[in-house]
Formats: structure tokens, C-alpha cells, sequence
């Protein structure tokens, strides 16, 4: 089992040896990175290439450590036991298996991924550190013991929102996805679009850039907004030389829409294309 | 040798433990990689480093650390000697080069390295030597090693003139330097209580389940408040004269603040508390509010946050008349005290860089004022703030 990249998930090497370390050492792999540099799909192109399943958990401001182990609908029983329902007698009927049960007790060794952790409550990642150590917890209400039976390769990721507390750290992994640097960018386009014309790409590059290295923009735009971008470019056929002429001269890149997603960026760039032009 | 690696971390305060170290130790053992530096540099960022605000000091310690050490493995088969050669010539400037020729030419020079090696290598067996900086051969005195080139163990035997840990690309990530508004808003964060207060329109299903079963199956439904941030933050800044160079990192901590506190209130002042502050600046002599008003209005409860560089003549904090703009009847330092008395917790942070508050005298006046809990208006600086207002 070695991870090193899928024909459409690109991965550099610190990524890769990352997964890899992950994998062999059985411990929780912790990834950041901005948004949009693929740390979701990750986890998914791991479970494709390993052949196994994935098994997501979406973490919300709301979610508790509880319900990925399991909850317990006291309401349906309380309902049954007043319908005189012959179910009510045994509690395991009641109990709801949450991802991490599904993870520990599946056949062979999934991926799971747990994800936007920062997302949670603060204490969320403080209530996770014995299963994910131990990779086991205990049932109160059936008194069983629930035992992984084989470890799953847990991918979290974290947008930084929250500071995550040490005790949780010190038990994964930690790898900061770098925004790919122009070659790696290419590479990503290539998997993506393999009949795009280079000189398109080139050019879109060189734009992308160059955006992004405006100072003071509000969301700069990631790899996912280069994708959709590009393919826009496509549909609509413009040429690498119209959007040379564009940027050169000052003004804005056709379908900004794309790429920039909020409005106070759009209208800095606008200043800043009009200044370029006088 | 990885134990002194783990100190050298500790020494550049990486906040790595026991546990962290053993996970490498079992990770090397396991072969996750094999004799590759740069892999090793990976590997062991990915396993003792949880955050990437600490990666340039990660760097810098590998750096030193690997600086002492460097690995050598010349004149292996694999190595095309015309290639090495470039690779010299490449850094010897054109003083270096003619010197070069007296000592007769690369060609021998490179002969003598090669030589000398062999001997080296009869005398440690495996092949490898740990090759320091700087001694008396003279491949240093030619430019050998003053950059520290490795000829490394990697599939491609490629040389890297800067390493990875040399570009200190995460720098930026560092702690100790200013930071925009999305990190100060995480600083921030950390200032937190949450509590339940407001409506009841949650069900406590706990409670529930509880009264339900003590009242032998009768429905006994209980609601609860929901939970949020309870904290209250008042802040006072600091506008005008010398704290105009500080605008843009007091903008992006106000805008941090404003996003994450529900409940924030905040005034304006100038260089020092005296009687009056404001809440609009354009209107500040017309429309002040009385601080006494201030304390009355708001509990103890609430966190205050001073935002200053307290650069200022002592008098405008000693004395009573000292004020720059107004005579005030009382000094700065009195009002100072009974803003401070009145609320629990207060801070002050100072945009000013630390280093030079010791060369402002009423700097060090108002630090005292505040029992020491001024911090600088870094990110560092804030996280320790909101630690000491938590």
C-alpha cells in the first residue's frame, strides 16, 4: 500500500511521504492548507486508489464527539414503549452507529475522513483523543466494548479556524498542503483538462498569478477556482491572445467571475487595472 | 543523534515532546524512509511539528543542526565527474579561479579530493563520513562547502544549492511577526466563555429523558438556552499623532475584533485615558463620553483591551494639566487607575515593537500602571494577551 498520486489528484512528494508515513504508522494525519487546495479530495483519491471505502464525516458547528461514535434516540423508544411495541425491551435496537463505529467494525480498512474538524466546539477534538488513540470506545447503554478491527486511516482536516488543542496534536500528524508552485499548477490543469491548448494554459497561469499576488485582496483564488476558470475560458473560446492583450494592457480578466468571489476584490482589481492603463 | 536533534528543536522552543520523538524513532524503524535527507526533513516536520506557524523555526533549527553535520557520500560510481566539476566552477568567482590555476588547475585538485576520501573511507568503514565546515584542507579555502552544498543520497544525486530549510519559505507563518486580520480573528478566538443565557428553545434532552423516567413514563419535557459566546470585550484606542504608522495593523485588529465579538464596545482616545473619551472620531470635541459614565455602565465582567503605543512626554501621564490637548484636571495616571480598578481584567497592546519600549520612559510608566500586562500588537503578543484576559 503506497499512495503516490492518482491519475487525477496530484500529489508532490512531502504529501506523499506523508500519506504514506500515516498509513504505516496507523496514526490520525491532521492536513491544512487554504481552501481549495484539495485536502477533501485527498481523502477520497486515497480511498479510490486503495481500493477501500470512505467513510466521510462532515463536521458542523453543531456536531459532538458523541455522534460520530453513537446516539442513543431515546425519543422512538419512549415513543415505542408507550405504543407497548415489543422492540422497547432490547436497547441495542435504539442505538445508532456513528461514523467512527462504522470505521472501526468495517470489513477491510477504510479511509475516514474527518472533516473541517475547526468547524466544531472547542472541546470537540478534546473528546476524540482516546478513540482515536486506542481506536476504541465502550458502549454505555448495551455495556459492550467496541474494538477496531482493523485501524482506519483517518484524514483530518482543519481550516484553521480554530486552534486545536496540543493533547489532540501530539496524536496525529500534521501536514500544511503549500499552494502549488506554476509547475505543479500545470501538471493539476494537465489531469484536468488534457486538451486544453498550452498556450491558453500559459497565459491563464501567468494571470492567475499574478492575481493572486495582488496584495490586500480578500480571498485570494485557489486551485479549484483556476479549474473552473480555465474551463469557462474554454467553453467560451477566448483566445490566449485576447487574454494576453487583457492583462497587459490593463483591465480585467475576462470571466473574473470565476475567480474572484467577492466584490471588494473585483473593484480593487478594477482600480488597480485602471491605474495601470493611465 | 536524534536526541540531540529534538533538543536543538527545543533550543529554537519548537513545541515538540517525548511522545513526538518516539513517533519518529518507531518511524525510522518501520523504514518509512531510508537515507534520504530530505525525506527525513519531511518526515520528521510531518510528525514533531503540529502547526504551520512553526515551521521557519522547525527550519531554522534543521538548518543548524544539519549544518554541523552534512553527510557526504562523494565519488560514488554514479557520480559523472565532468558534472562535479561544473558544479565547482559554479561557485568559485573568477579571483578564486585564477588562484586555482597556480595550485595547478581543478583537475588535480579534484585528484587530491579524491584521494583524499578514499582514505577516509578505508578508515570508517560503511563509506560515510560526516564531513564538518571550515578546517585545514584546502577544498574549503576554494569554496567547497561555504554554503554548505550537500552531495546528497537521493535517487538523482542532485545538488541543491539552497535547501529546502534553507528558503525559509514559511516565514510568514511565524508567530512573532504582524499579522492580517483572518490570524488576528484566530487569536482572537481563544477569547471565549460560553454560556447559556437568553430564550429557552433547546431541548435538554438529558433532563428530559431524567424527569420522563422519574415520572414513571409520563412525557416531562425540559428546555435549555442554547450556548454561545458570552464574553463582552470593551476596547479603547488610541487615534492620531504618533499612532498614525500604526494604522494598518490597529485597522486589521479592529476588523478582527468586530467579527468576532457580539458583544464589543469600543472608544477612542488620545494618547491617554483622561475624563472623556469618544465613540466617533470625526466628532470627538462635540460628542465625548464621560469615562465615569463608562465604568458605570458597564460591568467588571467586561474584558478591557487598550490599543496604544504609549509614546507620549511622562508629564501627559503624571501630571494633572499634562494632557497635549485639553487641561485636565486630573492626571492620566489617576483615570488610568480607576478604569483599571473597576474592571477585572484589562490589557494593554502596543503596536509599538517590543524592543523599543524600554527607550520610551512612558512606555514603561503606563507598563507599570497595567501590573505588566502589556503586550505587542503581534500575533504572539495577542495570544498572550487573551491569555491573560481569559
Amino acid at each position: 500500500m503506497k499512495f503516490t498520486g492518482t491519475d487525477s489528484y496530484i500529489a508532490n512528494k512531502d504529501l506523499q511521504l506523508a500519506v504514506n508515513a500515516a498509513i504505516i504508522l496507523e496514526k490520525p494525519l491532521l492536513i491544512k492548507g487554504e481552501p481549495g487546495t484539495g485536502k477533501t479530495m485527498l481523502a477520497e483519491e486515497l480511498a479510490k486508489v486503495l481500493g477501500t471505502d470512505l467513510i466521510q464525516w462532515h463536521i458542523k458547528s453543531t456536531t459532538k464527539a458523541q455522534q460520530g461514535l453513537y446516539e442513543y434516540d431515546a425519543v422512538s423508544r419512549l415513543r415505542d414503549s408507550q405504543l407497548g411495541d415489543k422492540k422497547v425491551y432490547d436497547i441495542a435496537n435504539y442505538i445508532i452507529k456513528g461514523k467512527m463505529w462504522q470505521a472501526f467494525t468495517a470489513e477491510k480498512r477504510v479511509v475516514l475522513l474527518i472533516d473541517e474538524i475547526d468547524k466544531a466546539d472547542i472541546e470537540f477534538p478534546n473528546d476524540l483523543l482516546l478513540e482515536l488513540d486506542k481506536m476504541e470506545f465502550y458502549v454505555n447503554e448495551t455495556r459492550e466494548r467496541i474494538v477496531a478491527k482493523q485501524r482506519p486511516i483517518v484524514i483530518i482536516t482543519s481550516n484553521n479556524e480554530k486552534e486545536l488543542p496540543d493533547a489532540f496534536l501530539r496524536r496525529c500528524f500534521f501536514h500544511y498542503i503549500q499552494f502549488p508552485t506554476v509547475d505543479e499548477m500545470q501538471s493539476i490543469i494537465d489531469v484536468h483538462y488534457p486538451n486544453v491548448k498550452q498556450k491558453l494554459v500559459k497565459q491563464a497561469l501567468e494571470v492567475f498569478f499574478a492575481t493572486r499576488d495582488v496584495n490586500g485582496l480578500k480571498k485570494k483564488p485557489s486551485t479549484s477556482e483556476l479549474l473552473d476558470w480555465l474551463k469557462l475560458l474554454m467553453v467560451e473560446d477566448i483566445s490566449p491572445e485576447y487574454l494576453h492583450d487583457k492583462h497587459s494592457k490593463g483591465g480585467l480578466m475576462p470571466m473574473f467571475g470565476a475567480l474572484l468571489k467577492n466584490e471588494q476584490d473585483v473593484s480593487l482589481l478594477e482600480k488597480l487595472a485602471f491605474m495601470s492603463r493611465r | 543523534m536524534l536526541v540531540e536533534f529534538f533538543l536543538c528543536l527545543r533550543k529554537h522552543r519548537v513545541p515538540c515532546t517525548l511522545r513526538e520523538l518516539l513517533d519518529l524513532i518507531n518511524a525510522l524503524k518501520k523504514q518509512v524512509i531510508f537515507a534520504d535527507v530530505d525525506a527525513f526533513y519531511t518526515l520528521s516536520r510531518l510528525i514533531l511539528v503540529k502547526d504551520e506557524v512553526h515551521y521557519d523555526k522547525f527550519d531554522r533549527a534543521f538548518a543548524e543542526y544539519f549544518d554541523n553535520v552534512q553527510s557526504v557520500d562523494l565519488f560514488d560510481e554514479s557520480i559523472p565527474e565532468n558534472w562535479l566539476r561544473k558544479e565547482f566552477e559554479k561557485h568559485l568567482s573568477a579571483a578564486e579561479k585564477a588562484q586555482l590555476e597556480a595550485m595547478g588547475g581543478l583537475e588535480k585538485l579534484l585528484e587530491t579530493l579524491k584521494e583524499r576520501l578514499k582514505e577516509q573511507q578505508k578508515r570508517h568503514a560503511g563509506g560515510n563520513k560526516w564531513v564538518g565546515t571550515g578546517g585545514t584542507s584546502p577544498f574549503g579555502a576554494y569554496g567547497y562547502n561555504p554554503e554548505g552544498i550537500r552531495i546528497g543520497q537521493d535517487g538523482n544525486r542532485s545538488f541543491r544549492a539552497v535547501k529546502v530549510w534553507d528558503k525559509r519559505e514559511f516565514r510568514n507563518f511565524d508567530a512573532d511577526t504582524e499579522m492580517g486580520t483572518r490570524n488576528m480573528k484566530l487569536a482572537l478566538r481563544k477569547l471565549r466563555k460560553f454560556a447559556r443565557t437568553g430564550a429557552s428553545d433547546e431541548l435538554d434532552l438529558d433532563k428530559t429523558i431524567q424527569f420522563t423516567a422519574q415520572n414513571a413514563g409520563m412525557l416531562d419535557i425540559h428546555m435549555r438556552p442554547e450556548r454561545h459566546n458570552a464574553v463582552n470585550v470593551l476596547v479603547f484606542f488610541d487615534v492620531g499623532g504618533s499612532m498614525d504608522e500604526h494604522i494598518q495593523s490597529v485597522e486589521s485588529l479592529f476588523s478582527a475584533m468586530h467579527s468576532e465579538f457580539k458583544h464589543l464596545e469600543f472608544f477612542y482616545f488620545h494618547n491617554c485615558i483622561y475624563e472623556g473619551v469618544w465613540k466617533d472620531n470625526k466628532r470627538r470635541y462635540k460628542e465625548s463620553v464621560d469615562v465615569m459614565e463608562v465604568l458605570n455602565h458597564y460591568g467588571r465582567g467586561y474584558k478591557v483591551i487598550f490599543v496604544g503605543d504609549a509614546t507620549m512626554g511622562p508629564y501627559e501621564i503624571t501630571y494633572p494639566g499634562g494632557s497635549v490637548e485639553h487641561q485636565n484636571q486630573e492626571s492620566g495616571q489617576v483615570w488610568m487607575n480607576r478604569v483599571l480598578n473597576h474592571f477585572d481584567k484589562s490589557i494593554w497592546l502596543n503596536p509599538q515593537p517590543e524592543q523599543y519600549w524600554s527607550y520610551h520612559h512612558s512606555i514603561g510608566i503606563i507598563k507599570s500602571l497595567m501590573s505588566d500586562n502589556m503586550f505587542p500588537l503581534t500575533l504572539d503578543g495577542i495570544s498572550q494577551g487573551i491569555k491573560q484576559l481569559t
